[in-house]
């Protein structure tokens, strides 16, 4: 008896199934990524800390209330007007002697912050803040810091052609290479050091 | 009569189809690799509110979600309409946050463990006190890195 041959599978419904699974991935993917604003929390310490003195000059006081209205340097204020409050802020530069500062470009008022490395905002919530009214509050602290840090990057690194946030940008995407973000690092961080992002948030009040 | 018939000018060979499924399978293996499955169904509506000083959280690795709002409509006869937290698949409460990162934290690599980042993606409409008790709680487990998640946008888009 002749052996029989065995039969040569169709391949041609090959094709088919892949296109199904090609389309149940096509569906699935997310291929964009998440972005938002990064804020660093303090430490949770047992001990008490001992109580350092501010002046009240160098806090800036930004409340919100449960109605959503905010309370800026005892003043109530609308949220467009905040971020040039927060830039007037911590440009101030009206610290004398010691604390007195070279680059800032405000009107050196003696109510206002000594330099922008005591300068303090304090942000104050109620329970009953709305989540997305806090978030375009911290939005437009973090735009206030963002404009000076643009402004004192361009000044001291003019041939990167860069803004502060384009360099940190590329600084922490992970494709830059290795040269680069040595490059870029000392750059950042002479510019964070002019201008600290010193946010204290109030913990939040007990009902 | 000859043996070789001349062929007709006008008939087209037929395209041969058969390199097709390695097309395929190439569009495949490249989704395959890209996809990022959603790892948890969202159980809560997620509007998320709008920013404009954002920055991106590559890595998704390096990430822990916690998801917060309103339950979304088919949870609302089981579980309310106050705003509640979801930890992967399932709603929690404030006190089982704490737990969830250190979970979390102890299923990533050694390497990872200390460059975490907690995104927070609530709901613009949730109430602060809820998200100032979830900070408490990441407080208390030391995850101090954290990102509110949000959409790009104007911050006027909040105000309405």
């Amino acid at each position: 008896m002749a052996k029989r041959a065995a039969p040569e599978v169709n391949a041609g419904s090959m094709a088919d199934i892949a296109f199904l699974l090609l389309i149940f991935f096509l569906v699935t993917t997310t291929i964009e990524t998440d972005s938002g604003l990064n804020r660093k929390l303090p430490p949770m310490d047992e001990q008490e800390q001992e109580d350092i003195i501010i002046r009240q000059r160098n806090i800036f006081t930004v409340v919100v209330n449960k109605y959503n209205q905010l309370l800026v340097e005892e003043e109530p204020t609308e949220l467009k007007d905040l971020r040039q409050m927060a830039v007037a802020f911590l440009d101030n530069g009206g610290g004398q002697g010691e604390e007195a500062c070279d680059f800032c470009q405000g009107e050196k008022d003696p109510a206002s912050s000594d330099n922008p490395q005591k300068a303090i905002i304090s942000l104050k919530n109620d329970r009953e803040t709305s989540y997305k009214v806090y978030v375009a509050v911290q939005n437009e602290l973090v735009a206030a810091y963002n404009e000076l840090r643009d402004r004192e990057f361009q000044r001291l690194n003019p041939m990167t052609g860069m803004s502060f946030v384009e360099a940190n940008k590329t600084y922490n995407d992970p494709r830059t290479s290795l040269d680069e973000k040595a490059r870029l690092k000392p750059m950042l961080d002479e510019v964070k050091n002019l201008f600290p992002q010193k946010l204290s948030e109030a913990e939040p009040n007990k009902k | 009569m000859s043996k070789f018939k001349k062929k007709k000018s006008g008939d087209l060979p037929a395209i041969s189809t058969a390199s097709l499924p390695d097309i395929v399978f190439m569009l495949l293996f490249f989704f395959m690799v890209a996809t990022v499955m959603r790892d948890s169904t969202l159980m809560v509506t997620n509007t998320l509110p709008a920013a404009d000083q954002v920055q991106k959280l590559d890595k998704k690795d390096r990430i822990m979600y916690i998801y917060a709002g309103k339950p979304s409509s088919r949870y609302v006869d089981k579980y309310g309409s106050g705003a509640r937290i979801q930890l992967n698949d399932k709603f929690a409460t404030v006190e089982e946050v704490g737990a969830f990162i250190l979970a979390e934290r102890a299923s990533k690599r050694q390497e990872l463990q200390n460059v975490l980042t907690t995104a927070l993606k609530v709901d613009g409409e949730t109430k602060m006190g809820l998200v100032s008790d979830i900070k408490q709680e990441l407080r208390k487990v030391n995850a101090l890195k954290i990102n509110y998640t949000t959409r790009i946008g104007g911050y006027q888009q909040n105000m309405n």
